[in-house]
């Protein structure tokens, strides 16, 4: 600690013994930790991808804001029939694509067909099941039916899965993506760099960028020094071990804002001993999220009781169900019947957050009795062992979509938790429109999964952006992934 | 019969060329086909529904049976079609070459500060042999060693790119945007990996000086009147160059493939990362034409050594052994 200490001072004289940088008015380079696979949203999973292009090259009908509220995009209006079935957009006119072909009803249709057919690799395809028909009223209007009533409807028309693309270029959107967005594809440099330039004809307001580079850098200590050099502006979320450096720099900000990176000690209710209530609860018991957060997280993650994001306005606060207490774990235990304990194995991901949580709750376990071998993987040996076939005792994962909570209605899902209950509130919750009864039903089943310790929850992901002082604009927080170019700008 | 033994030479050479080759392709495509993890699911993420992963399985071709799937992969390469990247969905060739235009001139100045650096070093270590010149050279050489190659990157852009501005941190600027910017990127890291192959070269070369100089060409040599330095310039230095061909064979194939570390501390867009990316996101097709690539590299850097041992050491060419 000493030693980080020193060097970030040593680090700090340096930079203010460095010349002065030079201000670039509308240009921007922003460092990112993963390069993406491809660049087309509506075929891949991966947040790289919606990084770059995410309401920059592509829109949607509606768009999500930096609060995680519904706000016209492509649609500049809607209306909603009563039983929340028929969903009518009204769209803007005037807008193109970058390759300079027009945007109207046929698009929507041609984007919701494709990824709603058969042989359609939407990575979120399941989302959008609920739709029945799109039709193409008279080129500005569209009209949505929907086969149930879906409460997120409009929230899943606005994440990058669902952006707009045009039957004349969506094949090609993986290496040259034209959208309808404030930013054009320029050139992609493979494992180097993506350039996007505004987009001249863009309908809405012009953003203050011009350029906007995304540079991949996936060495922590190497975007360190880009940084402090200068030669790149910021990057969305830093390793935060890495910004004591930055902190007391006034050259820099750190923003720190919340994502909806619910992270938990995945556990399969399948397998015993964790098919046994009372063995999860003595594990809920055995947590020291504090301990937790502060070792995995350098304390910027903040502590979750359920599967629930803490920002949401439906968040209800059930960290104290089981409060960290080893006696009652123990006594738990022996209830159960594994007075001496038991030994499990904890598979983790390549992912700082899981490596460093897996070893601190390790040894908390260890307090308890229950011994864990922890099984370092890689993401696709992760995905095959432990989300497809489902071969884990334990596992630590952060859910990163947003208001996910129907994934505990799956009794198929990974970790396997089959409980009548949840699955019908959840029907309830999905097919209702009526905020006040949608909260009361959420709060319902976030009270149950707690209860039931289905997992263990650990903490919220904190999203940890480091800038350059003299830009404005970025979004603090996460509600969905992706770094919106918009609102950035550079004052003195 | 007529056939020369250099003629004999050259033909057995290429006939081992072209059985690594096969047996290598062989060993990659089994390797890679047993490597756990679905690479159509991982595209797709958590929350891809099974119809969807189907789809993009279909798609990228990994229904079909193992064998079917190794002859189309060989068929199409003699063809020179290395296959579409299933993640990127571009032709691998096109991949590659783009890499390569990062990562053959990475190696080339490498190898370049390596040979001008490490060989006059270890020429001097050899001459000035037992005395203090000697032991400050090979002390340095023995650091040279130890330091990892990428901790030493990291310390040039510490002075170079942090604190004096005068070099970029990393990333690259393609060729035909920009060429001197191109290079200015590729100066610490070419430096980085130059350092500990020129301090092996530095010791290889002043090793095997040290053992040509015992040898009995060279007493006659000071028989007739040559100074000790004269006699290893003259006499020496060729004969030593064995080995030191060998070690910058070797070292060409190792930076083609071994500058990952330094490609990610410099994020330069090389081929050692191009691979590590694809292992990862399990896209076969790229990680199978990117080493079959390095297989070709190697074998061929072998087999050119080989050639020029003959050039170096006629004896060899006699034998055609």
């Amino acid at each position: 600690m000493i030693a980080r200490k020193t060097l970030a001072l040593a680090m700090t004289g340096l930079m203010l013994a460095a010349a002065p940088v030079l201000a670039q008015p509308t240009e921007i380079r922003i460092g990112v930790a993963l390069e993406p696979p491809a660049l087309d949203p509506t075929a891949g999973a991966a947040e790289a991808i919606d990084v770059v292009v995410y309401q920059n090259i592509f829109e949607g009908l509606v768009r999500i804001d930096q609060t995680g509220a519904v706000q016209p995009g492509l649609a500049e209006s809607w209306t909603i029939s009563d039983e929340g079935l028929t969903y009518r957009f009204k769209l803007r006119e005037g807008v193109t694509f970058h390759d300079g072909t027009s945007f109207d009803a046929e698009d929507v249709k041609f984007t919701f067909a494709r990824l709603l057919a058969e042989d359609s690799v939407n990575a979120q395809k399941a989302l959008y099941t609920a739709i029945s028909d799109v039709s193409a009223i008279d080129p500005t209007t569209v009209e949505f039916t929907l086969s149930r009533p879906d409460g997120l409807f409009l929230f899943n028309l606005g994440r990058g899965d669902a952006v707009i693309v045009a039957p004349e270029s969506a094949g090609n959107n993986a290496a040259e993506p034209i959208g309808t967005g404030p930013f054009a594809f320029i050139q992609w440099d493979r494992g180097s760099r993506v350039v996007l330039e505004q987009y001249g004809p863009y309908w809405g307001e012009k953003p203050a960028l011009t350029k906007a580079t995304y540079m991949f850098i996936s060495d922590t200590a190497t975007m360190t020094n880009a940084l402090l050099a200068g030669d790149v502006d910021g990057t969305n979320n830093f390793a935060a071990e890495a910004l004591a450096v930055f902190e007391n720099n006034p050259q820099f900000k750190v923003l720190v804002g919340s994502t909806e990176g619910e992270t938990i000690l995945a556990t399969n209710n399948r397998r015993e001993p964790f098919s046994d209530l009372k063995v999860r609860q003595a594990m809920a018991h055995a947590l020291d999220r504090q301990e937790i957060i502060e070792g995995a997280t350098y304390g910027y993650g903040v502590p979750i009781g359920t599967h629930f994001a803490p920002h949401h306005p439906y968040y209800l606060d059930l960290t104290n169900t089981y409060p960290h207490d080893v006696e009652a774990a123990r006594a738990l235990l022996a209830e159960a019947g594994y007075a001496d304990g038991f030994s499990a194995t904890l598979k983790l991901p390549p992912v700082a957050y899981a490596r460093l949580s897996g070893q601190i709750i390790a040894s908390q376990f260890a307090e308890v009795g229950i011994s864990l071998e922890l099984v370092n993987m890689e993401w696709a040996q992760w995905l095959e062992d432990v989300f497809a076939n489902k071969d884990f005792d334990l596992t630590i994962i952060s859910h990163v979509e947003p208001f996910d909570i129907g994934i505990y209605a799956n009794p198929d899902y990974y970790f396997g938790y089959d409980n009548p209950e949840v699955q019908a509130l959840n029907e309830t919750l999905n097919a209702t429109t009526d905020e006040a009864e949608r909260k009361r039903l959420a709060q319902e089943i976030q009270t149950i999964i707690a209860r039931d310790a289905v997992n263990g929850y650990l903490f919220e992901l904190a999203q940890t952006g480091v800038w350059n002082a003299k830009l404005e604009g970025m979004w603090q927080n996460a509600p969905v992934e992706g770094v919106v170019l918009r609102d950035i700008r550079w004052v003195e | 019969m007529g056939v020369s033994p250099m003629t004999l030479f050259l033909l057995r050479r290429i006939a081992g060329f072209a059985v690594t080759l096969f047996v290598a392709a062989l060993i990659i495509f089994l390797l890679l086909d047993l490597l756990p993890g679905d690479p159509a699911r991982f595209i797709l993420g958590i929350n891809a529904t099974p119809e969807a992963v189907a789809a993009l399985r279909a798609q990228m071709g990994l229904d079909a049976p193992a064998h079917e799937r190794f002859l189309n992969w060989i068929g199409g390469m003699l063809r020179g079609d290395f296959g579409i990247s299933s993640t990127q969905r571009l032709a691998v060739s096109e991949l590659i070459a783009e890499r390569m235009a990062v990562t053959l001139p990475l190696t080339m100045i490498a190898m370049v500060v390596s040979v001008v650096v490490g060989l006059p070093i270890g020429i001097l270590a050899a001459m000035r042999r037992g005395k203090a010149t000697d032991t400050a050279l090979m002390v340095l050489a023995q650091t040279g060693v130890a330091v990892p190659n990428f901790w030493f990157g990291m310390l040039l852009t510490l002075v170079f790119a942090v604190t004096l501005r005068w070099l970029p941190t990393g990333g690259f600027i393609p060729w035909d945007e920009d060429a001197g910017a191109a290079l200015r990127g590729l100066v610490l890291p070419g430096l980085a990996l130059a350092l500990p192959q020129a301090s092996i070269l530095a010791r290889v070369m002043r090793t095997a000086l040290v053992d040509v100089a015992e040898q009995d060409f060279i007493r006659t040599a000071r028989a007739k009147g040559m100074t000790k330095s004269e006699a290893i310039w003259r006499h020496g230095v060729r004969n030593a160059l064995l080995p030191v061909l060998t070690i910058l064979g070797l070292q060409f194939a190792y930076l083609i493939a071994g500058t990952i570390i330094v490609e990610n501390v410099f994020y330069l867009p090389g081929l050692g990362r191009l691979i590590f990316t694809a292992i990862s996101e399990r896209d076969l097709v790229l990680v199978r034409g990117a080493t079959i690539v390095l297989v070709v590299a190697t074998t061929a850097t072998m087999l050119l050594v080989d050639l020029c041992y003959g050039l170096v050491d006629p004896r060899l060419r006699r034998q055609g052994a």
